[in-house]
């Protein structure tokens, strides 16, 4: 199905999109206050909450530019001595920013 | 738990404000993100009142981008919808991660408080749990700078979206991917987690090439979860 996005019709698909997008914010907490908190179900979330970020992050590492992959490169390996999340993205952006001024296209 | 000063449960105005503060540094690339979302818009013809309107009630970047891609005189309703789903789909799984933490509020905090749960403050408020600190307030206080300053910078874009034509040779598109890794390398560090790393990116990395756009992200952190329930720690 098509929506015409003139007049009124842009407007109310943008609802529709903040809808969509309330009911993934609420959904987790809804369904999860029918679910017993227990040991297991503990150390499921604790384990899918470091993981929810590795699977964002992986696709990014693999298909980036190298620009992309070194800038990852680096926070990790700031974050690993330093241990200062500042730095270590800081760090990552200048790699990400001169590796694409000085080997663009690769 | 001893005292109440040390309850990760806490949530007050003092710390709501720390959080706003802790996110602040973050929010001030988000504006540039919001610039850049502003000027993309634009070129999609959206105009200017839905532009801002989209940033401020969706308030989910990435779905944004994708719904521009789609967006046109016609709209495909239900295609757009299914994507910003699927992207946004990430979002059930904070709310589950945060559930024992947001348990002992009243429904309406709760649910207040998710209004703005997004990437960063979620990861921030995590990190702080996971150190026995309170992480409420990050979540709420981080989520209401990241919110403004996106639509404040949505609507800049509007205005002055030619000053940032080009976010990545600036290495600025690397802001999120650097911060949410830092996240994850300060966390808990032990050969248990990095099973659990691994078997999420694996599985990520199979849902990105082999199914259906946008499950990667679902699919790796319960790929990751079931290895942390398979491989209970003692407590």
């Amino acid at each position: 199905m098509s929506l015409e996005t003139g007049g009124m019709g842009a407007l109310f698909v943008i609802l529709a999109m903040a809808l969509v997008t309330l009911a993934t914010r609420w959904g987790g907490v809804f369904v999860m206050s029918f679910v017993p908190i227990g040991y297991r179900v503990r150390q499921f979330i604790h384990a899918m909450s470091g993981s929810v970020l590795v699977a964002l992050l992986a696709p990014l590492a693999v298909t980036g530019d190298t620009g992309a992959r070194l800038a990852l490169l680096t926070t990790a390996v700031i974050m690993l001595t330093l241990k200062k999340p500042l730095p270590a993205i800081a760090g990552g952006i200048l790699v990400a920013a001169l590796c694409r001024q000085f080997l663009p296209g690769t | 738990m001893t005292r109440k000063e040390a309850s990760p449960y806490r949530l007050d105005r003092a710390l709501v404000w720390e959080g706003f503060k802790a996110l602040l540094p973050l929010s001030l690339f988000v504006i540039v993100f919001g610039v850049a979302f502003g000027l993309a818009a634009t070129q999609a013809r959206l105009g200017d009142l839905e532009i801002v309107l989209m940033s401020t009630l969706v308030f989910a970047g990435a779905s944004q981008f994708a719904a521009l891609e789609l967006w046109g005189p016609q709209v495909p309703f239900f295609t757009l919808l299914v994507t910003v789903f699927a992207i946004n789909a990430r979002h059930l799984l904070m709310g589950a991660t945060l559930y024992p933490w947001l348990e002992s509020l009243s429904p309406a905090r709760r649910y207040g408080i998710m209004l703005v749960a997004s990437d960063a403050n979620w990861a921030m408020a995590m990190q702080a749990f996971g150190r026995g600190r309170p992480g409420l307030g990050l979540l709420l206080g981080g989520g209401i700078a990241l919110w403004g300053f996106w639509v404040l910078g949505t609507w800049l874009g509007l205005n002055v979206g030619g000053a940032v034509q080009d976010p990545a040779s600036l290495g600025l598109d690397m802001v999120m991917g650097c911060f949410l890794l830092a996240m994850v390398v300060g966390g808990e560090k032990n050969l248990r987690m990095l099973l659990i790393w691994t078997v999420a990116a694996g599985a990520s990395l199979l849902a990105f090439y082999y199914l259906p756009e946008n499950s990667h992200v679902v699919v790796g952190a319960i790929a990751g979860g079931l290895v942390g329930l398979a491989w209970g720690k003692r407590e």
